[in-house]
Protein backbone atom coordinates (compact mmCIF):
# COMPACT_ATOMS: atom_id res chain seq x y z
CA UNK A 1 0.00 0.00 0.00
CA UNK A 2 1.60 3.55 -0.95
CA UNK A 3 1.46 6.47 1.09
CA UNK A 4 2.37 10.21 -0.06
CA UNK A 5 3.27 11.72 3.19
CA UNK A 6 6.94 12.91 1.50
CA UNK A 7 7.08 14.71 -2.08
CA UNK A 8 10.48 12.11 -2.46
CA UNK A 9 7.75 9.21 -1.33
CA UNK A 10 7.06 9.22 -5.08
CA UNK A 11 10.07 8.16 -7.64
CA UNK A 12 10.30 10.97 -10.33
CA UNK A 13 8.45 8.38 -13.12
CA UNK A 14 5.61 7.97 -10.63
CA UNK A 15 5.14 11.89 -10.10
CA UNK A 16 5.64 12.29 -14.20
CA UNK A 17 3.02 9.58 -14.46
CA UNK A 18 0.51 11.71 -12.02
CA UNK A 19 1.38 14.46 -13.55
CA UNK A 20 0.33 13.40 -17.29
CA UNK A 21 -3.10 11.94 -15.93
CA UNK A 22 -3.20 14.91 -14.29
CA UNK A 23 -2.93 17.22 -17.37
CA UNK A 24 -5.34 14.01 -19.09
CA UNK A 25 -8.10 14.83 -16.39
CA UNK A 26 -7.81 18.57 -17.14
CA UNK A 27 -8.68 18.06 -20.59
CA UNK A 28 -10.91 15.51 -20.38
CA UNK A 29 -12.53 15.54 -17.33
CA UNK A 30 -15.21 13.79 -18.72
CA UNK A 31 -13.87 10.43 -19.13
CA UNK A 32 -13.52 10.35 -15.10
CA UNK A 33 -16.31 11.14 -14.01
CA UNK A 34 -17.27 7.91 -12.58
CA UNK A 35 -13.78 6.10 -12.09
CA UNK A 36 -13.96 6.35 -8.23
CA UNK A 37 -17.99 5.32 -7.84
CA UNK A 38 -17.97 3.65 -4.68
CA UNK A 39 -15.43 5.23 -2.79
CA UNK A 40 -15.03 7.27 -0.38
CA UNK A 41 -12.08 9.80 1.20
CA UNK A 42 -11.53 10.70 4.52
CA UNK A 43 -10.56 14.61 4.94
CA UNK A 44 -9.32 14.41 8.52
CA UNK A 45 -8.41 18.16 8.79
CA UNK A 46 -6.94 19.14 12.64
CA UNK A 47 -6.64 22.70 11.20
CA UNK A 48 -8.68 24.97 9.18
CA UNK A 49 -8.50 25.25 5.50
CA UNK A 50 -10.03 26.47 3.15
CA UNK A 51 -8.62 25.75 -0.33
CA UNK A 52 -6.38 22.19 0.39
CA UNK A 53 -9.64 20.46 1.88
CA UNK A 54 -12.63 21.75 -0.64
CA UNK A 55 -9.55 20.70 -3.31
CA UNK A 56 -9.49 17.37 -2.15
CA UNK A 57 -13.34 16.80 -2.20
CA UNK A 58 -14.03 18.34 -5.10
CA UNK A 59 -11.52 16.65 -6.82
CA UNK A 60 -13.07 13.13 -5.65
CA UNK A 61 -16.59 13.84 -5.63
CA UNK A 62 -15.46 14.96 -9.64
CA UNK A 63 -13.93 11.15 -9.56
CA UNK A 64 -17.86 10.03 -8.62
CA UNK A 65 -16.81 9.33 -5.31
CA UNK A 66 -17.97 10.50 -2.07
CA UNK A 67 -16.29 12.28 1.33
CA UNK A 68 -16.45 12.04 4.59
CA UNK A 69 -14.33 14.12 7.42
CA UNK A 70 -14.07 16.68 9.68
CA UNK A 71 -12.43 20.62 9.28
CA UNK A 72 -11.30 21.25 12.78
CA UNK A 73 -10.13 18.99 15.45
CA UNK A 74 -13.10 20.26 17.67
CA UNK A 75 -15.65 18.95 15.35
CA UNK A 76 -14.00 15.03 16.11
CA UNK A 77 -12.81 12.69 19.05
CA UNK A 78 -9.76 14.57 19.06
CA UNK A 79 -11.31 17.22 21.49
CA UNK A 80 -12.07 13.88 24.32
CA UNK A 81 -8.53 13.63 23.96
CA UNK A 82 -7.97 10.95 21.08
CA UNK A 83 -4.29 9.63 19.41
CA UNK A 84 -4.15 10.49 15.81
CA UNK A 85 -3.44 6.29 15.47
CA UNK A 86 -6.79 5.55 16.96
CA UNK A 87 -8.74 7.70 15.04
CA UNK A 88 -7.05 6.67 11.46
CA UNK A 89 -7.84 2.88 13.21
CA UNK A 90 -11.08 3.81 13.34
CA UNK A 91 -11.91 5.73 9.94
CA UNK A 92 -9.72 3.28 8.11
CA UNK A 93 -12.85 1.09 8.98
CA UNK A 94 -15.15 3.95 6.56
CA UNK A 95 -13.00 5.46 3.54
CA UNK A 96 -10.53 3.88 1.01
CA UNK A 97 -7.88 6.94 1.66
CA UNK A 98 -7.60 9.79 3.94
CA UNK A 99 -6.19 13.17 3.50
CA UNK A 100 -4.89 14.55 6.83
CA UNK A 101 -3.40 17.80 7.59
CA UNK A 102 -2.32 18.15 11.48
CA UNK A 103 -0.69 21.48 13.07
CA UNK A 104 2.20 19.04 14.35
CA UNK A 105 4.98 17.79 11.89
CA UNK A 106 5.14 13.95 11.30
CA UNK A 107 1.15 13.42 11.91
CA UNK A 108 0.98 11.99 8.73
CA UNK A 109 3.55 9.50 8.85
CA UNK A 110 2.77 8.28 12.15
CA UNK A 111 -0.78 7.73 10.93
CA UNK A 112 0.75 5.91 7.66
CA UNK A 113 2.31 3.14 10.52
CA UNK A 114 -0.69 1.88 11.55
CA UNK A 115 -3.82 2.87 8.66
CA UNK A 116 -5.63 0.04 7.18
CA UNK A 117 -5.82 2.11 3.88
CA UNK A 118 -3.68 4.86 2.02
CA UNK A 119 -2.63 8.13 3.95
CA UNK A 120 -2.25 11.54 1.93
CA UNK A 121 -0.44 13.84 3.87
CA UNK A 122 -2.22 17.23 3.21
CA UNK A 123 0.10 19.72 5.21
CA UNK A 124 1.88 19.06 8.85
CA UNK A 125 2.84 22.09 10.21
CA UNK A 126 5.84 23.66 8.95
CA UNK A 127 6.88 20.42 7.54
CA UNK A 128 5.90 18.93 4.30
CA UNK A 129 2.39 19.62 1.87
CA UNK A 130 3.39 17.32 -1.05
CA UNK A 131 0.29 17.61 -2.85
CA UNK A 132 0.73 21.49 -3.00
CA UNK A 133 3.73 20.00 -4.64
CA UNK A 134 2.18 18.22 -7.42
CA UNK A 135 -0.57 20.89 -7.70
CA UNK A 136 3.12 23.95 -8.03
CA UNK A 137 5.11 20.87 -10.34
CA UNK A 138 1.73 20.63 -12.56
CA UNK A 139 1.13 23.91 -12.68
CA UNK A 140 4.91 24.61 -13.82
CA UNK A 141 4.79 21.90 -16.32
CA UNK A 142 1.64 23.93 -18.17
CA UNK A 143 2.98 27.54 -18.06
CA UNK A 144 6.55 26.41 -18.48
CA UNK A 145 5.96 23.42 -20.68
CA UNK A 146 9.15 21.89 -18.21
CA UNK A 147 10.38 21.08 -14.96
CA UNK A 148 14.05 21.36 -15.54
CA UNK A 149 16.73 24.36 -16.52
CA UNK A 150 14.87 26.46 -14.18
CA UNK A 151 15.62 29.41 -11.86
CA UNK A 152 13.73 29.33 -9.72
CA UNK A 153 13.02 32.06 -6.49
CA UNK A 154 11.55 31.75 -3.09
CA UNK A 155 10.54 34.45 -1.45
CA UNK A 156 9.03 34.84 1.88
CA UNK A 157 9.21 32.64 4.91
CA UNK A 158 11.09 29.83 4.09
CA UNK A 159 11.90 28.58 7.23
CA UNK A 160 8.60 27.43 8.32
CA UNK A 161 6.84 27.33 4.74
CA UNK A 162 6.39 23.85 4.38
CA UNK A 163 5.26 24.22 0.42
CA UNK A 164 8.46 25.73 0.08
CA UNK A 165 10.07 22.46 1.39
CA UNK A 166 8.43 20.28 -0.43
CA UNK A 167 8.94 22.26 -3.39
CA UNK A 168 12.44 22.07 -3.06
CA UNK A 169 12.75 18.46 -2.60
CA UNK A 170 10.68 17.51 -5.60
CA UNK A 171 12.77 20.25 -7.86
CA UNK A 172 16.30 19.31 -7.01
CA UNK A 173 15.72 16.19 -8.59
CA UNK A 174 15.66 17.90 -12.29
CA UNK A 175 18.79 18.77 -14.02
CA UNK A 176 19.96 22.14 -14.27
CA UNK A 177 17.43 24.25 -12.06
CA UNK A 178 18.70 26.68 -9.94
CA UNK A 179 17.22 27.84 -6.32
CA UNK A 180 17.42 31.71 -5.13
CA UNK A 181 16.02 31.34 -1.82
CA UNK A 182 14.97 35.37 -0.60
CA UNK A 183 13.95 35.73 3.13
CA UNK A 184 14.93 37.48 6.13
CA UNK A 185 17.87 35.98 8.36
CA UNK A 186 15.10 35.20 10.72
CA UNK A 187 13.09 32.98 7.79
CA UNK A 188 16.13 30.99 5.76
CA UNK A 189 15.35 27.62 4.92
CA UNK A 190 16.53 25.22 7.96
CA UNK A 191 19.60 23.83 7.61
CA UNK A 192 18.31 20.26 6.75
CA UNK A 193 17.05 21.42 3.21
CA UNK A 194 20.25 23.00 1.78
CA UNK A 195 22.64 20.38 3.30
CA UNK A 196 20.54 16.97 2.61
CA UNK A 197 18.49 18.22 -0.20
CA UNK A 198 20.08 20.79 -1.94
CA UNK A 199 23.99 20.20 -2.27
CA UNK A 200 23.94 16.36 -2.40
CA UNK A 201 21.61 17.03 -5.63
CA UNK A 202 24.64 19.19 -7.12
CA UNK A 203 22.10 22.00 -7.59
CA UNK A 204 23.58 25.66 -7.03
CA UNK A 205 21.50 27.90 -4.56
CA UNK A 206 21.89 31.50 -3.22
CA UNK A 207 20.50 32.79 -0.22
CA UNK A 208 19.72 36.23 -0.62
CA UNK A 209 17.70 39.50 1.42
CA UNK A 210 16.65 41.46 -1.85
CA UNK A 211 13.37 40.75 -4.00
CA UNK A 212 14.00 43.43 -5.87
CA UNK A 213 17.70 42.69 -6.73
CA UNK A 214 17.19 39.13 -7.72
CA UNK A 215 14.15 39.11 -9.40
CA UNK A 216 15.09 40.05 -13.07
CA UNK A 217 17.15 36.58 -13.25
CA UNK A 218 14.18 34.20 -12.17
CA UNK A 219 11.86 32.16 -14.30
CA UNK A 220 9.38 30.89 -11.85
CA UNK A 221 8.76 33.49 -8.29
CA UNK A 222 7.39 31.19 -5.47
CA UNK A 223 5.59 33.75 -3.54
CA UNK A 224 4.90 32.74 0.18
CA UNK A 225 2.96 34.26 3.23
CA UNK A 226 4.81 35.19 6.74
CA UNK A 227 2.05 32.42 8.66
CA UNK A 228 1.10 33.95 11.88
CA UNK A 229 -0.10 30.58 13.26
CA UNK A 230 3.82 29.00 13.06
CA UNK A 231 5.41 31.84 15.58
CA UNK A 232 5.45 31.63 19.43
CA UNK A 233 6.18 35.13 19.53
CA UNK A 234 3.91 37.96 17.94
CA UNK A 235 5.93 40.15 18.21
CA UNK A 236 8.36 38.55 15.71
CA UNK A 237 5.17 37.83 13.39
CA UNK A 238 4.56 41.68 13.61
CA UNK A 239 7.84 42.72 12.81
CA UNK A 240 8.60 40.13 9.59
CA UNK A 241 4.99 39.78 8.22
CA UNK A 242 5.34 42.58 5.33
CA UNK A 243 8.88 42.31 4.79
CA UNK A 244 7.99 41.48 0.40
CA UNK A 245 5.41 43.22 -1.02
CA UNK A 246 5.46 42.26 -4.79
CA UNK A 247 3.72 45.06 -6.61
CA UNK A 248 3.46 46.20 -10.07
CA UNK A 249 7.04 48.19 -9.66
CA UNK A 250 8.68 45.05 -8.93
CA UNK A 251 7.07 43.07 -12.05
CA UNK A 252 8.53 45.91 -14.59
CA UNK A 253 11.65 44.10 -13.22
CA UNK A 254 10.89 40.82 -13.97
CA UNK A 255 11.67 38.64 -17.24
CA UNK A 256 8.29 38.99 -19.41
CA UNK A 257 7.55 34.96 -19.50
CA UNK A 258 8.59 34.83 -15.37
CA UNK A 259 5.32 33.17 -13.59
CA UNK A 260 4.26 33.75 -10.18
CA UNK A 261 3.06 31.00 -8.30
CA UNK A 262 1.70 31.45 -4.75
CA UNK A 263 0.06 28.49 -2.77
CA UNK A 264 -2.57 30.88 -0.86
CA UNK A 265 -3.99 32.19 0.95
CA UNK A 266 -2.26 35.43 0.33
CA UNK A 267 -1.86 38.60 2.76
CA UNK A 268 0.31 41.38 1.77
CA UNK A 269 3.02 39.62 0.30
CA UNK A 270 1.19 39.79 -3.43
CA UNK A 271 -0.47 43.41 -4.45
CA UNK A 272 -3.80 42.79 -6.00
CA UNK A 273 -2.61 45.08 -8.42
CA UNK A 274 -0.19 42.51 -10.39
CA UNK A 275 -3.67 39.58 -10.52
CA UNK A 276 -4.61 41.32 -13.76
CA UNK A 277 -1.00 40.31 -14.82
CA UNK A 278 -0.64 37.35 -17.38
CA UNK A 279 2.45 36.50 -15.31
CA UNK A 280 0.57 35.84 -12.30
CA UNK A 281 -0.78 32.12 -12.32
CA UNK A 282 -1.67 31.65 -8.51
CA UNK A 283 -5.55 31.32 -9.12
CA UNK A 284 -5.16 28.87 -12.32
CA UNK A 285 -2.58 27.33 -9.53
CA UNK A 286 -5.63 26.43 -7.88
CA UNK A 287 -7.67 24.72 -10.50
CA UNK A 288 -4.37 22.70 -11.44
CA UNK A 289 -4.59 21.44 -8.16
CA UNK A 290 -7.65 19.89 -8.00
CA UNK A 291 -6.74 17.77 -11.61
CA UNK A 292 -3.57 16.87 -9.47
CA UNK A 293 -5.36 15.79 -6.60
CA UNK A 294 -7.69 13.53 -8.69
CA UNK A 295 -4.72 12.15 -10.56
CA UNK A 296 -3.27 10.82 -6.70
CA UNK A 297 -6.46 9.38 -5.55
CA UNK A 298 -6.64 7.61 -8.28
CA UNK A 299 -3.13 6.01 -8.31
CA UNK A 300 -3.54 5.26 -4.62
CA UNK A 301 -6.77 3.72 -5.23
CA UNK A 302 -5.20 1.97 -8.28
CA UNK A 303 -8.47 2.76 -10.11
CA UNK A 304 -8.08 1.89 -14.24
CA UNK B 1 43.46 3.92 42.52
CA UNK B 2 42.53 0.08 42.45
CA UNK B 3 39.73 -1.68 41.69
CA UNK B 4 39.27 -5.10 41.49
CA UNK B 5 38.84 -7.48 38.11
CA UNK B 6 35.22 -8.79 38.04
CA UNK B 7 34.16 -12.48 37.57
CA UNK B 8 30.98 -12.23 35.57
CA UNK B 9 29.45 -9.14 33.99
CA UNK B 10 30.53 -6.77 31.20
CA UNK B 11 33.76 -3.80 31.12
CA UNK B 12 33.46 -0.78 29.22
CA UNK B 13 36.44 0.17 27.92
CA UNK B 14 37.50 2.85 25.67
CA UNK B 15 35.13 5.48 26.40
CA UNK B 16 36.08 8.83 25.51
CA UNK B 17 36.34 10.93 28.70
CA UNK B 18 33.88 12.45 30.25
CA UNK B 19 31.08 10.47 28.49
CA UNK B 20 31.52 7.80 31.64
CA UNK B 21 28.61 9.65 33.66
CA UNK B 22 26.26 10.15 30.56
CA UNK B 23 26.63 6.47 29.65
CA UNK B 24 25.87 5.41 33.23
CA UNK B 25 22.44 7.16 33.07
CA UNK B 26 21.32 6.61 30.10
CA UNK B 27 21.72 2.89 30.23
CA UNK B 28 20.02 2.68 33.44
CA UNK B 29 23.28 1.39 35.46
CA UNK B 30 21.83 3.69 38.57
CA UNK B 31 18.66 1.67 38.82
CA UNK B 32 20.90 -2.04 38.98
CA UNK B 33 21.49 -3.36 42.95
CA UNK B 34 24.78 -4.92 41.75
CA UNK B 35 28.54 -3.65 42.08
CA UNK B 36 28.99 -0.86 39.54
CA UNK B 37 32.63 0.78 39.12
CA UNK B 38 33.65 3.82 36.95
CA UNK B 39 36.85 5.00 36.50
CA UNK B 40 37.34 8.86 34.91
CA UNK B 41 40.29 10.02 33.08
CA UNK B 42 42.38 6.60 33.21
CA UNK B 43 45.85 7.10 31.71
CA UNK B 44 45.74 5.77 27.78
CA UNK B 45 48.52 4.95 25.29
CA UNK B 46 46.15 5.03 22.61
CA UNK B 47 43.71 8.25 23.90
CA UNK B 48 45.42 10.19 26.55
CA UNK B 49 42.67 9.23 29.06
CA UNK B 50 39.61 7.25 28.99
CA UNK B 51 37.11 5.88 31.12
CA UNK B 52 36.01 2.33 32.34
CA UNK B 53 32.94 1.41 33.79
CA UNK B 54 32.43 -2.21 34.81
CA UNK B 55 29.00 -4.20 35.63
CA UNK B 56 29.25 -6.93 37.95
CA UNK B 57 26.66 -8.81 36.96
CA UNK B 58 26.01 -12.02 35.38
CA UNK B 59 23.63 -12.16 32.11
CA UNK B 60 23.04 -8.16 31.93
CA UNK B 61 21.81 -7.55 28.61
CA UNK B 62 23.49 -4.30 27.90
CA UNK B 63 21.89 -1.83 25.11
CA UNK B 64 24.56 -1.60 22.27
CA UNK B 65 22.42 1.13 20.74
CA UNK B 66 22.60 3.16 23.68
CA UNK B 67 26.72 3.05 23.89
CA UNK B 68 27.15 3.28 19.97
CA UNK B 69 25.09 6.38 19.85
CA UNK B 70 26.96 8.31 22.86
CA UNK B 71 30.04 6.69 22.00
CA UNK B 72 30.78 4.98 19.31
CA UNK B 73 34.67 3.79 20.15
CA UNK B 74 33.45 2.54 23.33
CA UNK B 75 35.14 -1.86 23.19
CA UNK B 76 32.44 -3.79 25.21
CA UNK B 77 34.18 -6.53 27.21
CA UNK B 78 32.12 -9.48 28.30
CA UNK B 79 33.78 -11.53 31.37
CA UNK B 80 32.99 -14.72 32.19
CA UNK B 81 34.44 -16.50 35.12
CA UNK B 82 37.02 -14.23 35.21
CA UNK B 83 38.09 -14.06 31.53
CA UNK B 84 37.28 -12.13 28.67
CA UNK B 85 34.99 -14.41 26.64
CA UNK B 86 33.80 -11.76 24.28
CA UNK B 87 35.25 -8.35 22.80
CA UNK B 88 33.42 -6.22 20.55
CA UNK B 89 33.99 -2.20 19.21
CA UNK B 90 30.66 -0.33 18.72
CA UNK B 91 28.86 1.37 15.77
CA UNK B 92 27.01 4.22 15.22
CA UNK B 93 23.39 2.44 15.37
CA UNK B 94 21.37 2.90 12.18
CA UNK B 95 18.22 3.51 14.09
CA UNK B 96 17.64 4.61 17.49
CA UNK B 97 14.31 3.33 19.40
CA UNK B 98 13.18 5.71 22.75
CA UNK B 99 16.75 6.33 22.76
CA UNK B 100 17.08 9.97 21.96
CA UNK B 101 13.85 12.46 22.52
CA UNK B 102 12.90 14.69 19.56
CA UNK B 103 13.50 18.15 20.85
CA UNK B 104 10.90 19.92 18.34
CA UNK B 105 8.17 21.29 20.09
CA UNK B 106 6.10 21.00 16.77
CA UNK B 107 6.43 17.49 16.16
CA UNK B 108 4.14 15.31 16.70
CA UNK B 109 6.11 13.04 19.84
CA UNK B 110 5.45 16.58 21.66
CA UNK B 111 1.68 16.31 22.00
CA UNK B 112 1.64 11.95 22.16
CA UNK B 113 2.69 10.67 24.84
CA UNK B 114 2.99 6.93 23.98
CA UNK B 115 4.33 7.26 20.35
CA UNK B 116 8.39 5.80 20.01
CA UNK B 117 10.95 8.77 19.34
CA UNK B 118 12.88 6.87 16.47
CA UNK B 119 15.21 8.60 14.27
CA UNK B 120 17.13 7.31 11.59
CA UNK B 121 21.20 7.53 10.99
CA UNK B 122 20.53 10.05 7.30
CA UNK B 123 24.35 11.13 7.84
CA UNK B 124 27.04 8.69 9.04
CA UNK B 125 29.92 11.03 8.23
CA UNK B 126 28.73 14.23 10.43
CA UNK B 127 26.63 11.56 13.07
CA UNK B 128 23.29 13.45 12.07
CA UNK B 129 20.07 11.32 12.50
CA UNK B 130 16.45 12.84 11.91
CA UNK B 131 13.80 12.19 13.59
CA UNK B 132 11.27 10.14 11.13
CA UNK B 133 8.09 11.91 11.95
CA UNK B 134 9.50 15.84 11.70
CA UNK B 135 13.15 15.29 10.50
CA UNK B 136 13.98 17.33 13.06
CA UNK B 137 18.01 16.59 13.94
CA UNK B 138 20.01 15.09 16.72
CA UNK B 139 23.50 14.30 17.33
CA UNK B 140 25.27 12.49 20.03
Amino acid sequence: MKHLIDPMDLSVEELDEILELGEEMYTHPEKYAELAKGKKIATLFYEPSTRTRLSFESAMLDLGGNVIGFSSANDSSVSKGESVEDTVRTVGCFADVIAMRHPNEGAPKLASMVSPVPIINAGDGGHNHPTQTLTDLLTIRREKGKLDHMTIGLCGDLKFGRTVHSLIKAMSRYAGVKFVLISPKELRVPDYIISDVIEPAGLSYEEVESLEDNIGKLDILYMTRVQRERFFNEADYVRLKDTYILDKKKMKLAKDDMIILHPLPRVNEISPSVDDDPRACYFRQVKYGKFVRMALISKLLELK
Amino acid sequence: MKIDSIQNGIVLDHITAGNAMRLYYDLGLDKLDCSVAMMQNVKSGKMGKKDIIKVDKDEYDIDLDVIGYIDSGVTVCIIKDGVTIEKKKVDLPKKLINIQKCKNPRCITAIEPNIPHIFNLTDEKRRIYRCIYCEDSARP
